[in-house]
């Protein structure tokens, strides 16, 4: 009994300073993150004429979103370039993750992953316009093609337009989606591949039913981590979108600095959040059955 | 399956160091458009640098930013991944989802939510603002390095330094401190990085002083000032590089320190 109470006592404690360190960080997330994002979505019913700001609560922001076909073409394009994106990358970056988990020798795979990170911690405006030079009409991979004699004139379909901020957003969020698959691959106990190929499966069969359902939670957080923050991406769209690559992002950041409509925006910011959150929702329960006992 | 996988693997790490490949060839070429042929060998574009008043401008700002940024979200990730890491409260998931959240929002929802906020209160744009955003993006990193840090730390190593008569804060200090201080490190260096190249809250958030990649974003308009920042992104690479090399050699030392299986990555 006596050994109850102090247990007690220690729970209460350990409690208590859980809180106490936690306070801090999850007060500052609360003002900066909570507050604001709750202060979006208030601003969403509100309107604004130039400076005056109408306080009264309304669905005209949403009903202008719904109504004005550009508004609607954007929201729908950006979902689909952020989905586009997230099938290229994550269908890319399984094979790496695979081959860093499976085949480097374990004391050379922090140094794959350290490679493998390095481009994307390096200026992100540089690297996005330097694909804007790669893939232009006088770009690096024209003048290689046409060197080599593979193409007679530049491909012109692959800058200012849909393909290449794929391409680029691609790129750019490459570690995300491998670092997750990477580290789902890594927890996978070995024996089990090769007790399935004991009972007689192939190579292929014990990947799609070991190796794959396995690997699946760290599928579904790359798939998740990639997915969400590029259907906010800025730069990508403008530098090398050209006209029809546009995405919300830039609408909202129009909205918010140019037109002086916070509200119009923030209605904007809102449905956008909300898509993402719908069809990651769609996505965690279609997979739901991979992540059970995770 | 080896050699098939291997040669994807190289194939793939060279779209990964493609742009970054081609920065220093268009930094040191000896003419104005950045297309093929290249035409020989400058170092004016890295003089041009030294006589750009609001670059120096703009870079000191940056630095500022992203050292207070570094600093402030790397001491609220010691207190979150401690808190994570070592102690069981109610609420624990929503409270580290909520501060962890940031990660997997896009940059502009971040952006435009603390720009509605801050100018509904009234308050100018400024440096501090830029910090502001940026710690809220820096501590999830933080937090993802330093709670591998207090993870694999020994909790017995602290109860016996307090059974010997350390008083808590003491047996943190001497014991648990200095251990997952390689850990403190690269979440410091990753922090200034990530705060360092950040575009868009900055974009939104600065004010009259641009950072250094707000002040890049409009060089980027003039094609005569693009052989200017080609020179100015390799520095940028150069660095980057010796800091994440440096930021990595602290994390494995620490996870050789603590005794803890080196997976890699920061993430």
């Amino acid at each position: 009994m006596n050994e109850g109470r102090t247990k007690r006592r220690h729970g209460r404690s350990e409690t208590a300073q859980g809180y106490l360190l936690v306070a801090t960080p999850f007060a500052y997330a609360l003002l900066l993150l909570a507050v604001p994002l709750g202060a979006i979505v208030m601003f969403s019913f509100w309107t604004q004429d130039y400076l005056t700001l109408d306080k009264t609560l309304t669905l005209k922001n949403y009903r202008e979103a719904f109504s004005e076909p550009l508004y609607g073409e954007l929201l729908i394009r950006s979902l689909l370039v952020s989905g586009a994106v997230t099938l290229a990358t994550v269908l890319t970056a399984f094979p790496i993750a695979y081959f860093v988990s499976f085949y480097v020798p374990p004391e050379r795979k922090s140094m794959w992953i350290f490679l493998i990170t390095i481009p994307f911690w390096t200026s992100y405006l540089i690297r996005v316009f330097l694909w804007k030079v790669i893939l232009g009409y006088n770009g690096v991979f024209n003048t290689t093609l046409l060197g080599l004699g593979i193409i007679d004139e530049p491909l012109t379909f692959i800058l200012y337009n849909v393909n290449a901020v794929v391409i680029t957003l691609a790129h750019a969020y490459a570690p995300f989606a491998i670092l997750p698959i990477f580290v789902a691959l890594e927890k996978i106990d070995r024996t089990l591949l090769e007790a399935g190929r004991d009972l007689g499966e192939s190579y292929v069969m014990t990947f799609f039913r070991v190796t794959l359902p396995l690997a699946m939670p760290g599928v579904v957080a790359a798939v998740l981590i990639v997915f969400i923050p590029t259907i906010g991406d800025y730069v990508t769209p403008r530098l090398v979108g050209g006209p029809d690559g546009l995405m919300i992002a830039n609408m909202i950041q129009t909205q918010f600095l140019k037109l002086n409509n916070a509200p119009m925006g923030a209605a904007l910011a809102v449905l956008a959040m909300a898509m993402v959150g719908a069809v990651a929702l769609v996505f965690l329960a279609l997979t739901r059955r991979f992540l059970r006992g995770q | 399956m080896k050699r098939p996988l291997r040669v994807y693997a190289i194939l793939y790490l060279a779209f990964l160091y493609a742009p970054i490949a081609l920065l220093p060839l268009f930094a040191f070429n000896d003419g104005t458009v950045i297309a093929f042929p290249l035409r020989g060998f400058t170092w004016e574009w890295f003089r041009q640098l030294a006589e750009i008043p609001a670059l120096h401008a703009a870079v000191l700002n940056s630095l500022t930013i992203a050292l207070s940024s570094a600093a402030l979200a790397t001491c609220l990730g010691i207190l979150a991944a401690r808190a994570a890491t070592r102690f069981a409260f109610p609420g624990k998931k929503g409270i580290m989802g909520l501060i962890m959240l940031p990660l997997v929002l896009p940059e502009i929802i971040v952006a435009v939510s603390l720009l509605v906020v801050l100018l509904q209160l009234g308050l100018s744009l400024g440096a501090w603002t830029v910090i502001l955003g940026h710690v809220l993006i820096c501590t999830p990193f933080s937090i993802a390095i330093l709670n591998s840090a207090f993870q694999s730390l020994d909790l017995s190593l602290e109860e016996a330094a307090i059974d010997l008569g350390e008083t808590r804060w003491s047996s943190f200090r001497l014991i648990t401190l200095p251990l997952v201080m390689p850990g403190i490190i690269s979440s410091l260096l990753i922090s200034f990085t990530i705060s360092l190249d950040e575009f868009i809250i900055a974009f939104f958030l600065t004010g009259t002083e641009p950072t250094l990649p707000v002040y890049l974003w409009g060089q980027l308009r003039f094609p005569q000032k693009i052989p200017v920042v080609m020179a100015l992104g390799t520095i940028l690479v150069v660095a980057s590089v010796i800091l994440l090399t440096i930021a990595e050699y602290f994390r494995r030392r620490g996870a050789a320190r603590t005794g803890q299986a080196d997976t890699g990555g920061f993430l």
